[in-house]
């Protein structure tokens, strides 16, 4: 038990590896669903347990050295606040996701493929929970590409039902492999000038570069600018984050619609991680925001994402993709928390990482199971529906109120911290746009609950019937997270304050 | 039963009674049964607390939620709050019992989901009346919207969808975009140790911090604007759009909820909000609060002068309300004491006289199918008791004896005088004066035609084909109730004046 308890964080992504190639070997059948929920409900468990370790009962931090090599020669897993929430979300969506999928991919993917999908599913999470535990630059960019490799096939998996997902696919490919490189790049600019791949060391090698600037021989000032550009890029494209979103609504709409719930869920949050992670702990706030300026272009960029993805998802005739864009509206309220350079933003931006998570996996399942019985997700496809299949319309308004940010569901938690860390920089009109943006929800969110609610199935369409429980009780699982977050955010705002006041430097 | 207790309850049972009345949906009598038994008992949890509050007691209660850490959902039951929540739940009895008869007399559908929905409204009501603090106020606000949507688009009908958008697009985005803005810039100033608290406090938020230059005229100026815009409820004029619109619900929605719950829910949170938020006496000392006299000024004739033209009766009665509303923003604007207590008086007699005025509406659609004024004619020699309580009622919005609309508008008066003494600007006095004047010859010339079609016109050849007598004898028995309580508080203004002395103490 010691042992395991010991080796927790290198667990954490080298179970779901390993099972990952007992399933593409063994995974007939439908023994690789089994092996994927065996494997994502241990990894939820161990970072529960790291969460639970980190912030509540210190240290707050929990070092793993791979082969034992000390950093920062070696790769070291670090576990801190903030790190240890983004892996317990992507744990959770991952766990309640793979427990929908088991059911919902039955008519996407062929039954010969199935062993293969549920290998790639897990690679992708070894990536995610890779990219958010190890604190190494190098390490970080090969778990980048794990990732995206395993993602650009689950979302071609889509073209089963439409061809479409192929192209999407490859239009992600195209722009995710430049983002990889170009975080490559920076990483290797880093590398120039400090000669470390370890996050914290190359922290500490940059203070001492940082020093001479205020002198009169300053040195590799361009270098670490470019680097610092590069890196921002690489990561911005994984975020999608505006102007660099254009891959995402498509991957989104055509993946199948497991994939969408986890993608939506996982895969942008941690790459926000990322931009957290890089931001905060290696460059430094000095640096990035206070020298560099770049917190006022980034929330220039985070202010045309809610408005212009938001008014994108008001036009969409399809409800995947009028989700999708949401997302890119959505993204751009957590961007402008991590620029908002405060306990409160930080705070913001973890919260609404886990509670975006909750909403749009919740809002991205239900939809699957409106795909499951009625064979679309236009709005068409859902006028009349809140009679026919009332848990999954009441998960998907759940949800959806979470988007708006109604009071007492989760979305209002992480609002109210974001325009509470925009006014305490006095951001006027960022805190009136982010205000802006619940009210552009609203109009998305309502031609869909209309749809819904009062429009009447279309003529001779077939009978539906409420979806099958294995897809309704994970999606409402997430819906019923998401109200629970909301009505008592005692545990969000913990946590997310822990880890905020460990960014800043602050005494918790 | 202690009083925190009882606070607790007034706000809690309603909910109950929602439940209860889902879960009878298939008996009627049994559900209609729950929501009369549920109104008298919130009434009188009400009503119970009273003279605590008239002896000068402080009755606080907190409820356990953690919505967001360090900022409470508590109740203190304080005189205005006081009235406004006697009014509403006092008015919901009579119109429990008018709506069994509107309902089943008129063949609505989806009854429980109607029934369901008004404790819910209730529950929101009492919650605004004994808030606390400015947070818990935006809560119960907030659910008061959404908790009336459905009510208002109950038709189901495409012009009630349009409503319904109209409905839900005015109220959400005015208290987002503005009053939360206010509400959290407020909290993000307490936090920064700027103001003592989020609270409502006797004499305001601002006093101290205005005196020491922490807060400058223009700011206070600005977070004034927020909020008396961000409470689109009082209809304040160009706000005011979702009130006629509202008017497509059935009858007892408009008369209970768009004359008394909902729209005094407005006006009485825009006055506790100058009284203890603001303060009278910072908002006099400041001067940036005397344009509200104008617009409210401007809106009650705007008002009068559109309801002029509105041959449908329930349209011309909401464009009626527009303008009542504004003189208890226009009274509370005018920051004198005596003002004070005629704003409190004058939500009271608004409320009596015009849920009246839309019970006989109603009666009338419900007897005699007729929705326009032009088809009025006669109809006094059919309808008697309805028409008796319609004049009755109409009385006490021109303001004449001897109805309880005379008492306010007396008032009313006083408080300008007041204001005059006090040494207010003039110009502010003498423009209220004449808005009085004109206004009352404009509501006598929309409420006379009726009174004198119905009563002195005979009824158009037409309709001896269509004989009816008086409304169902439920209904009857509502709008006699509340006519008789017009007729009352004139012969009986102490009960009036008490309380609005004790909101006056209180206020200065």
């Amino acid at each position: 038990m010691e042992l395991i308890q010991l080796h927790l964080p290198a667990l954490i992504v080298v179970l779901p590896l390993v099972t990952g190639l007992l399933t593409a070997l063994l995974g007939r059948g439908g023994r690789g669903w089994w092996i994927s929920l065996g494997a994502t409900g241990a990894v939820l468990a161990a970072t529960l347990q790291l969460l639970a370790q980190v912030v509540y009962q210190g240290p707050q931090t929990v070092t793993y050295l791979m082969g034992n090599w000390p950093m920062p020669y070696g790769i070291g897993y670090v576990v801190d606040p903030l790190n240890a929430a983004v892996m317990a979300t992507v744990a959770l969506i991952g766990f309640v996701v793979t427990l929908y999928a088991g059911r919902s991919m039955a008519p996407e993917i062929s039954p010969d493929r199935a062993r293969y999908f549920w290998a790639v599913w897990q690679f992708c999470l070894v990536g995610l929970l890779g990219i958010t535990i190890t604190g190494d630059a190098f390490n970080f960019y090969v778990l980048l590409e794990i990732s995206s490799l395993s993602t650009y096939t689950l979302i071609a998996m889509g073209h089963g039902r439409d061809r479409r997902a192929l192209t999407a696919a490859i239009h992600y490919l195209v722009l995710g492999t430049i983002g990889a490189c170009c975080y490559l790049v920076g990483i290797a600019y880093l590398y120039m000038v400090t000669g470390s791949l370890n996050f914290a060391d190359i922290h500490a090698r940059l203070a001492d570069i940082y020093a001479t600037w205020a002198t009169d021989a300053p040195v590799y000032k361009k270098t670490i600018i470019a680097g610092f550009a590069f890196i921002m890029v690489g990561l911005s494209l994984k975020l999608a984050l505006f102007p660099l979103h254009v891959w995402q609504p498509n991957a989104y709409t055509y993946a199948p619609a497991a994939v969408s719930a986890l993608l939506a869920g996982t895969a942008t949050k941690v790459g926000a991680y990322g931009m957290i992670r890089i931001v905060y702990s290696v460059m430094g706030t000095d640096f990035a925001f206070t020298f560099l300026r770049s917190d006022i272009l980034l929330a220039a960029c985070a202010l045309m994402a809610i408005l212009v993805g938001s008014l994108q998802a008001i036009k969409q005739t399809n409800a995947k993709k009028l989700l999708a864009y949401s997302s890119v509206g959505q993204i751009g309220y957590i961007a402008l928390g991590i620029a908002a350079n405060n306990v409160a933003g930080l705070q913001a931006a973890v919260i609404h990482i886990f509670n975006h998570a909750l909403t749009k996996g919740a809002m991205f399942m239900a939809l699957g199971c409106v795909l499951y019985r009625t064979g679309g997700v236009r709005l068409e496809h859902l006028r009349g529906l809140g009679r026919k299949m009332p848990l999954t319309c009441a998960a998907f308004l759940v949800g959806g109120m979470g988007l708006i940010g109604v009071p007492l569901t989760s979305g209002f938690v992480s609002k109210w911290y974001l325009v509470q860390s925009a006014l305490e920089r006095q951001w006027l009109a960022p805190a009136g746009v982010v205000l802006v943006g619940s009210i552009l929800a609203l109009v998305y969110v309502g031609r869909c609950a209309e749809a819904m609610y009062f429009g009447q199935r279309p003529e001779n369409s077939p009978e539906v019937r409420e979806a099958p429980l294995s897809m309704l009780v994970p999606t409402l699982l997430l819906a019923a997270a998401s109200l629970y977050f909301g009505i008592d955010s005692g545990t969000t705002s913990r946590v997310s304050e822990a880890a905020a006041k460990f960014l800043l430097g602050v005494a918790p | 039963m202690s009083p925190e207790l009882t606070v607790l309850l007034a706000v809690g049972l309603p909910l109950v009674g929602t439940l209860l009345i889902v879960a009878l949906g298939r008996w009627p009598n049994l559900r209609d049964g729950v929501t009369v038994v549920t109104s008298l008992a919130v009434f009188s949890l009400v009503a119970s607390l009273l003279p605590a509050v008239l002896a000068g007691r402080v009755v606080e209660a907190q409820l356990g939620l953690n919505l967001i850490p360090g900022v409470p959902v508590a109740f203190r039951v304080e005189p205005l709050g006081m009235v406004y929540a006697l009014v509403a739940s006092l008015l919901w009895i009579p119109n429990s019992v008018y709506a069994f008869g509107y309902m089943r007399g008129n063949h609505e559908k989806h009854q429980t989901r109607f029934f369901a929905c008004f404790p819910v409204a209730i529950a929101s009501a009492v919650g605004i009346a004994f808030a606390e603090n400015i947070f818990t106020m935006f809560l119960f606000y907030e659910v008061l919207t959404f908790s009336t949507v459905p009510l208002v688009t109950h038709k189901g009908s495409s012009d009630a969808m349009r409503s319904g958008r109209v409905y839900l697009g005015v109220l959400l985005t005015t208290s987002v975009c503005l009053q939360l803005f206010a509400v959290l810039w407020i909290y993000v100033l307490y936090r920064q140790g700027v103001l003592p608290g989020i609270g409502f406090v006797r004499g305001g938020l601002f006093g101290n911090a205005l005196a020491a230059g922490a807060v400058s005229a223009q700011m206070l100026g600005l977070l004034f604007f927020l909020y008396i815009y961000g409470i689109g409820k009082s209809a304040l004029m160009p706000m005011h759009k979702w009130l006629p619109a509202a008017m497509v619900a059935p009858t007892p929605v408009s008369a209970f909820l768009h004359a008394v719950a909902v729209v005094k829910a407005g006006v009485f949170c825009v006055v506790k909000v100058i009284v203890y938020v603001f303060g009278v006496e910072t908002l006099r000392l400041s001067g940036q609060s005397a344009w509200l006299v104008y617009v409210s000024g401007g809106t009650i004739l705007a008002a009068s002068l559109i309801a002029l033209f509105q041959d449908n009766l329930k349209k011309r009665l909401a464009y009626s309300t527009i303008s009542q509303l504004s003189y208890v923003i226009m009274a509370a604007a005018l920051l004198t004491p005596v003002a004070i207590m005629a704003a409190t008086v004058h939500i009271i007699a608004h409320a009596l006289g015009k849920i009246t005025l839309f019970f006989a509406a109603g009666s009338v659609y419900t007897a005699a199918h007729k929705t326009q004024v032009s088809q009025l004619d006669g109809i006094g020699r059919r309808m008697p008791w309805t028409m008796a309580a319609f004049t009755i009622g109409a009385l006490s919005m021109i303001g004449v004896p001897p109805v309880v609309g005379f008492i306010s508008k007396w008032t009313l008066l006083r408080g300008v005088v007041e204001s005059a003494q006090l040494g207010g600007t003039r110009a502010e006095e003498l423009f209220a004066l004449c808005v009085i004047a004109l206004s009352t010859l404009l509501n006598a010339g929309y409420f006379a035609p009726i009174i004198y079609r119905a009563f002195f016109r005979p009824p158009s050849p037409e309709d001896e084909h269509h004989p009816h007598g008086e409304a169902p004898v439920s209904m009857v028995f509502a709008l006699c109730t509340t006519a008789g309580l017009v007729l009352l508080f004139f012969v009986w203004p102490r009960a009036l004046l008490t309380l609005g002395a004790a909101v006056m103490e209180a206020a200065t």
